[in-house]
């Protein structure tokens, strides 16, 4: 285990620097300089910026290679992304500012996903190829079918015009008032949760398929234990280890709809400020919030590996 | 056994115009729901490349008389905000995510196989330091590095259909480089390498033909992928120009203002964007059980 944990360690610092790398060449090839941004932006309020000064001020007078050696000593030593250009606040101040309700948002997601799809997915298995199988592996690829921003667009507007309803949209502290708070967060919450829904759906489907052809699973029906006991202490225990995974995995796609999702519902999370940042064109933040989250994903990979080694002890010894 | 060895080498017989028809005969008796995908693939694909004709109206004309119109013999599905025939936005949009889906998906490909041969087949200090790059690609959620890219490029057809190409393309070179490394462990390939055929002679003769199951699953699973994204970054406002009819961009922007009032805005380009993708995704998914049974593990 040990070992295996090192070597899992000492993989992903290549990987942290090339992410990095990426990240920093893409923001010197964005169109147009971005001292020549902050110019426009001061002569249109009336003032005036000393472009060489300006430049010196941001270290952007070096070589490249020197700013990139002093940007990683900058994230390396400090923890810093650096400040927006558009405020000067630290990038990783506005990320952690905003970042509650986006996992909050997640969380309940998330939540929902598993209550929705682990059920139906375990149904399917065990009456394999009768209706309720077909009802829910369609459910499931309907699901992954649907944009959320669609399904969000058609619950914004139906309902208000057949009953003059629509999603409450103030937020309130959960500290405050924790219902108030729920009722904001779970209609946008469940549009998310159903994303993910179908492809846990499915895998659970899947690795529950499999489990159940296993021979302790013929010699636990053949020892006479209740159908129930057999589902659930023996098949699913063991169908659970990849759903796990799985359900780590969609982090990603987490992160992507809860850009669109909070853009919709105008939830103020890091999403909204990753679509503010673009069309204010805050390179600092863009990269900041790019990076934050690549983190984010190795971390939680990092995660997922351990436990399923911890989980599954075959993978330890490899 | 036996007869099972005799189906094997009869199919291997088979070529041309009869070998599709067999595929075909395959897919409707164990695939059923392929059937309908490919019917709706089908569609789409006769909608696109027709649009000019099937239509009613241009692309882009605007009749302010018909303001919001209600379906008709006029305007069957009616008319939007600007009094545009809707029907003949939706066949246009079907031909925007035709190109997409087709274009975005053949770079895919071929950014798959420009990454994942060589990592594949070199091997070594290569492989690694081009699995760490992928790693790395791979790290960033797709809808936050696809956002950052569109606004580096700006919007337009052939960046999208560039940029989420190459993106899905890296994820997909580990299909690749892993078919890759399962031909090498062949009799057939260690003997080419033994009689020293050129690197060119063993990737053309002996790598490509025995890797392209995997690659035409990919071509076929990615499809909808790569529609989904651009409806995604045009319904952000990312994408596609706003005058140009994707379904994506239909839903957002100036429609997004008079859903109330018409909500057949809101309605129509998803679902027929639920629709495409719900098809082209039931045809990948025959496809690759009937091509490659050894992919469908996850998404089964």
């Amino acid at each position: 285990m040990g070992n295996y944990l090192i070597r899992r360690f000492l993989l992903i610092i290549p990987t942290i620097l090339m992410v990095y790398t990426i990240v920093f060449a893409m923001t010197r090839l964005l169109p147009g300089d971005i001292i020549d941004s902050m110019v426009q932006r001061a002569q249109r309020s009336g003032g005036e910026i000393d472009r060489e000064a300006m430049e010196r001020f941001l270290g952007l007078d070096a070589p490249v290679h020197i700013q990139y050696l002093r940007s990683i000593n900058d994230l390396v030593l400090r923890g810093s992304l650096g400040e927006s250009l558009q405020t000067g606040v630290p990038v990783t101040k506005m990320i952690f500012d905003r970042l509650g309700v986006t996992l909050e948002l997640g969380i309940i997601a998330l939540v929902i996903a598993v209550a929705i799809s682990l059920p139906i997915g375990i149904f399917s298995a065990i009456r394999q190829d009768t209706i309720g199988d077909y009802v829910g592996r369609s459910l499931s690829i309907i699901l992954i079918a649907a944009p959320s921003f669609w399904v969000a667009t058609l619950i914004l507007i139906y309902p208000s015009i057949w009953w003059g309803w629509s999603p409450p949209v103030e937020l309130v502290s959960f500290v405050e008032d924790p219902l108030a708070n729920i009722k904001v967060y779970i209609i946008p919450a469940f549009i998310l949760g159903m994303a993910m829904a179908g492809t846990i759906m499915r895998m659970t489907r899947t690795m529950m398929l499999e489990v159940l052809r296993q021979d302790f699973i013929r010699t636990a029906y053949s020892k006479g234990l209740r159908e129930n006991v057999v589902i659930m202490r023996h098949a699913l225990k063991n169908a659970l280890i990849p759903v796990v995974t799985i359900a780590g995995a969609e982090l990603p796609v987490l992160i992507g709809g809860a850009v669109i999702i909070e853009q919709i519902f105008s939830l103020p999370g890091t999403g909204r400020l990753m679509v503010d940042a673009l069309g204010r064109r805050d390179y600092a933040l863009i990269s900041g919030i790019n990076l934050f989250f690549a983190g984010a994903v190795i971390g939680a990979n990092l995660l997922i590996d351990i436990s399923y080694a911890y989980l599954d002890p075959r993978i330890r010894y490899r | 056994m036996k007869q099972q060895i005799d189906t094997y080498e009869i199919e291997g017989e088979i070529r041309g115009p009869n070998r599709f028809r067999v595929f075909l005969g395959r897919l409707a008796r164990e695939k059923p729901l392929g059937i309908v995908g490919g019917a709706i693939v089908a569609l789409l694909l006769f909608c696109g490349a027709f649009a000019d004709i099937l239509s009613p109206y241009a692309m882009n004309e605007i009749n302010i008389g018909d303001r919001f119109d209600p379906p008709s013999w006029k305007h069957l599905l009616g008319a939007d905000q600007a009094g545009r025939d809707i029907l003949t936005r939706l066949i246009y949009g079907a031909r925007i995510s035709m190109i997409v889906g087709l274009g975005a998906t053949s770079v895919t490909v071929i950014c798959a196989g420009i990454i994942g041969i060589p990592s594949g087949y070199f091997g070594g200090k290569l492989d690694i330091t081009m699995q760490r790059f992928v790693d790395a690609w791979l790290s960033f959620p797709s809808l936050l590095i696809l956002l950052t890219i569109m606004s580096i490029v700006g919007r337009g057809m052939l960046q999208i259909v560039l940029v989420i190409g190459i993106l899905s393309g890296i994820g997909w070179s580990r299909v690749v480089r892993s078919a890759v490394i399962g031909v090498k462990v062949n009799d057939y390939f260690i003997a080419a390498e033994a009689i020293g055929s050129p690197t060119i002679m063993t990737l053309r003769r002996h790598v490509l033909p025995n890797i392209m199951a995997p690659i035409i699953v990919i071509y076929s699973v990615s499809v909808g992928w790569a529609i989904l994204a651009e409806a995604g970054l045009s319904f952000l406002g990312f994408g596609l120009p706003p005058d140009v009819p994707s379904w994506g961009g239909m839903l957002s922007g100036e429609g997004r203002r008079h859903m109330e009032v018409k909500p057949a805005l809101a309605l129509l380009p998803g679902l027929a964007l639920v629709i495409v993708i719900y098809g082209v995704n039931m045809f990948g998914d025959a496809l690759r059980d009937l091509l490659d049974p050894r992919l469908r593990g996850a998404s089964e």
